[in-house]
């Protein structure tokens, strides 16, 4: 029954499985108990202190600050350019790298020191359907509203 | 552990070579550098060959077809950008460790067009992440590199341009660069942007080339150089990416050449002064502008104003400490595999006074280092001296 279930499931789906989509849209990372923090909820072991089994769930913040960021102005086919590309702080000690949205590229190159510390918030959105007719969703982030 | 010698060295100009084959290319630098070494490949006990984007054809062997099969033993080595001096470190180790006597490194690459790299994958393109959760390519991984320091120390748009602008100066007098134009500073920074701030002449090209290396015991070379001057290979140091905050997100590619360029120095026993010039993996000028700070040849936050006072310049321009003065992978370009090699040839043609760095000729170079960073990532380090 449950196979079943899955078969004619039609809901969206996260582009990662750290995005997660309940209660509401939400990274969720994994804390070693030597304080470093991943995404990749499957990693075999702790890198930097090597310990396999000291890992506890810890959902990050929706809000944080740009790193650093550079404009992409050539990719792969199918990929729309310029867009803006950015290393993203969050408040628990990760760094998260998505799209910036709402900013213009153009005005972010001739003002960088615009954009480093700049506080942004979490957005979701569909950017795809997937072979089997799920919505796929992406995160990305933007300059905060409040 | 022994001394080793660079005994013979061969290069084949970079640039494109849709009619040649991946084993052809790396065997025409074998036998220039078997030819340079005065011996044969029979005289060969252990070859290490370097390729990346056919490291599963087993390139080595295939050089061995077309030039001997000596029937000795062959490891191919891939590490990313660092696949070329992984390979040359290889050999090195198999003659320092007194295995064998004599050792022969290969690196190759037939790129063809193949540039961005990084951000791609397979399975259902719905989920393929690049531009959407930001990019993985190396244009705006290293471009970020670049706006790291712009963040930390207020580098400006033109250092970087200006490291572009010297390459390609450089460039003009290597008949093995891949491209040989002078630049201005306005055609750099008014070039169309590939990732900011990186402008089309801020990356290097995609190409197709092979340099090769023979090393020997200090036995050998006495038997065999003939009175020849010959580099000694000081420091071989390989690292790669400890744990730091962003390294999984941002690859960090300061810290483990930091940590390279320490043990380096160690090793040799001699520190950033004593360096007659250095070959830097200059992928993207904003990679060359932190690798400044990283090999010690300026300190922390001073990567602008080493570039304002003439520092990466050749010499006979008027300049100081010079860096790539082959013109750098931004100019003769960086067929992967084959770039680790072609670094250690450079160094080792101004150290012993070879014609083939004659119109670009370092002066009283007595010591001089090749870094290279394989994106993932790898380090590696080789002081040479005479």
């Amino acid at each position: 029954m449950a196979e079943q279930a899955q078969a004619t499931d039609t809901g969206p789906r996260p582009i990662v499985p750290w995005l997660k989509l309940e209660p509401k849209p939400h990274l969720e990372a994994i804390k070693c108990a030597c304080g470093a923090i991943y995404l990749d909820p499957k990693r075999v072991a702790c890198s930097k202190c090597g310990e396999a089994d000291k890992f506890t769930a810890l959902s990050l913040s929706d809000k944080g600050k740009v790193y650093v960021f550079s404009v992409v102005h050539q990719s792969y086919p199918g990929i729309k350019t310029p867009y803006v590309t950015a290393i993203v702080d969050l408040p628990e000690g990760i760094s998260v790298r998505a799209n910036l949205t709402d900013v213009d590229p153009e005005q972010a190159q001739k003002e960088p020191n615009k954009i480093f510390n700049l506080p942004v918030e979490l957005v979701t959105g569909v950017t795809a359907k997937d072979r089997e007719g799920h919505d796929v969703i992406a995160f990305s982030y933007r300059p905060s509203k409040n | 552990m022994r001394n080793v010698y660079v005994l013979g060295t061969g290069m084949i100009k970079f640039g494109r070579y849709p009619d040649k084959t991946v084993p052809q290319l790396g065997g025409q630098a074998a036998i220039l550098a078997l030819k340079d070494a005065g011996i044969a490949i029979k005289d060969v006990e252990m070859f290490a060959c370097g390729n990346l984007m056919q490291s599963n054809a087993m390139i080595g062997q295939r050089i061995l077809q077309q030039i001997g099969q000596t029937g000795i033993p062959v490891i191919n080595v891939a590490n990313a950008c660092a696949t070329g001096s992984t390979a040359f470190r290889e050999a090195y180790m198999s003659v320092a460790a007194g295995m064998y006597d004599i050792a022969m490194a290969v690196g190759v690459e037939q790129m063809g067009k193949a540039g961005l790299l990084g951000g791609a994958g397979g399975g259902d393109p719905a989920y393929l992440t690049e531009g959407k959760l930001g990019s993985g390519t190396m244009p705006a991984v290293f471009g970020q590199a670049g706006i790291e320091h712009m963040r930390k120390y207020g580098t400006t748009r033109e250092h970087f341009a200006k490291i572009s602008v010297k390459s390609h100066k450089h460039a003009t007098k290597n008949p093995f660069s891949q491209y040989r134009n002078e630049v201005s500073l306005e055609d750099v920074m008014n070039a169309r942007m590939v990732a900011f701030p990186n402008t089309l002449y801020m990356c290097c090209p995609t190409g197709d080339g092979a340099a090769a290396a023979i090393l020997v015991s200090e036995d050998k070379l006495k038997q065999l150089a003939g009175g020849r001057k010959r580099a000694k290979v000081a420091a071989s140091v390989l690292t790669s990416d400890p744990w730091t905050d962003r390294d999984l997100t941002l690859p960090d590619v300061s810290t483990l050449t930091r940590r390279a360029s320490k043990q380096a120095y160690e090793k040799a026993g001699i520190g950033p002064k004593d360096i007659a010039l250095t070959e830097l993996h200059d992928c993207f000028a904003t990679a060359e502008l932190v690798h400044y700070e990283n090999l010690g040849l300026c300190g922390d936050g001073e990567a602008g104003k080493f570039i304002d006072s003439g520092g990466g310049v050749h010499p006979g321009l008027g300049g100081h400490d010079p860096v790539n003065v082959s013109g750098g992978l931004l100019s003769k370009g960086h067929p992967l595999g084959a770039t680790g090699v072609a670094n250690i040839c450079e160094v080792v043609w101004h150290l012993t006074q070879d014609d083939r760095a004659k119109e670009r000729q370092v002066p009283n170079a007595k010591a001089g280092q090749a870094h290279v960073i394989g994106l993932g990532s790898a380090c590696t380090i080789h002081i040479l001296t005479v």
